[in-house]
């Protein structure tokens, strides 16, 4: 099935030419205005957020490379997510939480999440070895959707807590969910929409639309664009340019003030694209054609951050060298912490299965234990 | 004393739970205005409200879902499935998400969520009304599973349960939810895992649990009219499996018959076969026999009692058992 009406539907051009998508910095680095979102981010915070880009992306190149040298078993690059993710990740306050998918490493980076327990997920030492508590960024949810329902009973949890609408900012608090445009077809995410609808739940929805749900297009999983599809549900919807981190942060906080106040769900579809492949096991080149690629490179979230400093000399050389050798460091950081991983021992995944621990699984530990045991010594 | 239903010391203990702990939550579809469906949350919403027993969204994988995020939170929601065959659309949530999350988090993130599912048949009721899926939650490892079989057990159970750290996935038996007992609070429950001899015999163990509680103690007493002695043991618990006193039984008469509504293959009986092999092969006197549903679909309920163990294949078992 191919309708080329659709197009015209599903694809803003991202250049800045479509009314309905919120952006605040062009693909060139020019600064624009829009009626209801504004970033009030000084050119020093702008830099920041440069920073929080360049390091993600710096983490994610490194992750790719260790797993083309076999020291991860898979790694899910978020390629030309960057923006959605620092400028969601960043419009945070300490006392929100995120519930990410697979692939929220950015989100993890504004989280203080060191980029290290993401690797042992994918190095196979671990399941997720952050603090959710700690950190307010939830373990990786690697079942599509299932996230959305877990933001949305926190988000619950919040309102029982009498942390939202109680109008003290500093203790008012808002929930994020990650998810992608495949994730929509789903019947989690559609379950999240109407809980979080109906008991006015102060969740934000964040979609990254990606175009691809692995090798399926966008167009095989709605005949409308998605942040329409927010009104059947009950609450607002806007389309933002995911590859502007200044419209993403700026739509986000919007929206997570809105939860925090006690006025409920968004839908935040932040149209981005998947520069790279969905994971590294991933072969784009069999379903997608490498002009689509380049029409994206031309949107990069970083090179308009970068060509917005360096216009408005907000940021001289020697800030962009200092990033960069700050991203060297952590790629050092992210290189050996990874090599240095300890394998995690077998004993002890007997011990983590319940809070209290079972008389047969105790058993079948100690059995297991008697059985290593009777190979020491033995040639 | 007075007589109470097991549905009514089900709400008797859910409502004690609840004023002993603020973070314990009722979510469920219809468990507020109209007290459930089998009226065992009856009363609560009234006493408690509307932000701690929750009318939700006509969704159980939602109820499942967000009961985790809830349970992030520090909160201990009671999710009620109305029926034994609706907790499919759950299922993902509770065998992915409730029953892995504390080990995938080392602990960080433990999942103190009950999820009552009245189960089995009996009542008349049309498809997926009928169905007894305990075994395929005692298979989820993260998973603890009890079934409760008489009033007494259903008032301290439920308690157990929801103070448990750990995800419990509750069974009642929805034939038995009218049956009465003598209900003294002021005894001293046992432990939630453990399983009880309910009647001392020599001759057969019987090993059961939920419904079939009842089906045994009645055969016990047919049989002791043949001269024979049945020791009836409620099992209770599921995962864990309290084998203690399994074994004490087996040692003592050498027969076994497991029953329970659910089908045969690959059910509990099964498991509990296995191991009684493993740990009383020298004692058996014949093999473990299991009566339990066929290997078909629930049937409709014209035949149900044809479907289900009842006095005479349970004794018919016995039988075979003895006479092998």
């Amino acid at each position: 099935m191919s309708d080329p009406e659709l197009g015209d539907v599903f694809g803003p051009s991202g250049d800045g030419d479509d009314p309905e998508l919120v952006q605040l910095l062009t693909p060139e680095g020019e600064r624009r205005e829009h009626p209801d979102y504004a970033a009030d981010l000084d050119d020093e915070a702008i830099a920041g957020l440069y920073r929080d880009l360049v390091l993600t992306r710096r983490i994610d190149t490194e992750a790719t490379a260790l797993q083309r040298q076999g020291e991860l078993g898979i790694w899910a690059s978020l390629l030309g997510q960057e923006a959605a993710q620092i400028g969601s990740g960043r419009a945070m306050l300490p006392q929100d939480f995120a519930f990410p998918t697979y692939r929220e490493h950015g989100v993890a980076w504004c989280r203080g999440v060191d980029p290290l327990y993401l690797l042992g997920l994918f190095r196979g030492v671990d399941q997720g070895g952050w603090d959710p508590r700690e950190t307010g960024f939830g373990l990786y949810t690697i079942v599509i959707g299932a996230q959305t329902l877990h933001a949305t009973g926190y988000a619950m949890g919040l309102q029982r807590d009498g942390v939202v609408g109680s109008g003290d900012e500093s203790r008012d608090a808002g929930v994020i969910a990650y998810f992608g445009d495949g994730a929509t077809s789903q019947g989690d995410v559609n379950e999240a929409f109407i809980w979080a609808s109906v008991f006015n739940a102060p969740v934000v929805f964040f979609c990254q639309n990606n175009q691809w749900a692995i090798s399926e297009p966008i167009e095989r999983q709605t005949r409308i664009p998605l942040y329409q599809r927010a009104l059947g549900f009950g609450f607002p919807g806007v389309r933002v340019d995911g590859n502007d981190v200044l419209a993403c942060y700026a739509v986000t906080q919007a929206a997570l003030r809105r939860a925090r106040e006690g006025s409920g769900p968004t839908f935040v579809e932040a149209y981005t694209y998947r520069m790279g492949a969905h994971t590294t096991s991933d072969d784009p080149t069999r379903y997608r054609l490498n002009d689509e690629l380049d029409r994206w490179k031309a949107k990069d979230p970083i090179a308009r951050v970068k060509a917005y400093l360096h216009t408005t000399t907000a940021a001289d050389d020697q800030f962009f060298e200092g990033v960069e050798q700050e991203a060297d460091e952590l790629a050092t950081h992210v290189r050996e912490g990874c090599l240095g991983m300890p394998d995690p021992h077998v004993l002890d995944i007997f011990d983590q299965v319940y809070a209290e621990q079972t008389p047969e699984l105790a058993e079948q530990k100690e059995q297991y234990a008697a059985y290593l045991s009777s190979f020491e010594g033995a040639h | 004393m007075a007589q109470i239903t097991m549905a009514k010391a089900l709400t008797n203990g859910l409502r004690a739970a609840m004023e002993a702990d603020p973070t314990v939550l009722i979510m469920g579809e219809d468990v507020g205005k109209l007290g459930g469906v089998f009226r065992v949350t009856d009363g609560l919403q009234k006493d408690f409200g509307e932000e701690r027993v929750i009318d939700t969204p006509l969704a159980e994988s939602g109820i499942l879902g967000t009961a985790v995020g809830l349970a992030m939170r520090g909160y201990r929601p009671v999710c009620e499935i109305q029926f034994d065959g609706f907790v499919y659309p759950a299922y993902d949530q509770i065998v992915s998400q409730v029953a892995k999350l504390h080990f995938r988090s080392q602990g960080k993130l433990p999942m103190p969520i009950v999820v009552r599912i009245p189960f089995g048949g009996g009542i008349g009721a049309v498809e997926h009304h009928s169905e007894s899926p305990e075994a395929q939650f005692a298979h989820t490892a993260g998973l603890k599973v009890v079934a409760v079989a008489n009033p007494v057990d259903a008032y301290w159970m439920i308690q157990q349960a929801i103070a448990s750290d750990d995800p419990v996935v509750f069974f009642e038996p929805k034939r038995r939810y009218w049956e009465k007992a003598e209900l003294d609070e002021s005894v001293e429950p046992v432990p939630l895992h453990s399983s009880r001899v309910v009647r001392e015999g020599n001759d057969v163990t019987v090993l059961t649990y939920g419904p079939m509680v009842k089906t045994a103690l009645e055969a016990a007493i047919a049989a002791s009219e043949e001269g024979r002695s049945l020791e009836v043991i409620d099992l209770r618990t599921l995962s864990p499996l309290d084998m203690g006193p399994v074994a004490a039984s087996v040692r003592k008469t050498g027969h076994v018959v497991v029953v329970h509504e659910a089908v045969v293959n690959l059910g509990m009986g099964a498991e509990i076969a296995a191991r009684i092999s493993e740990s009383c092969f020298y004692s058996l006197e014949a093999p473990v026999l299991r009566v339990g549903g066929f290997d078909t679909p629930y049937p409709p309920s014209r035949v149900e009692e044809e479907y289900l163990p009842d006095l005479d294949r349970v004794l018919d078992a016995v039988d075979r058992s003895l006479a092998f």
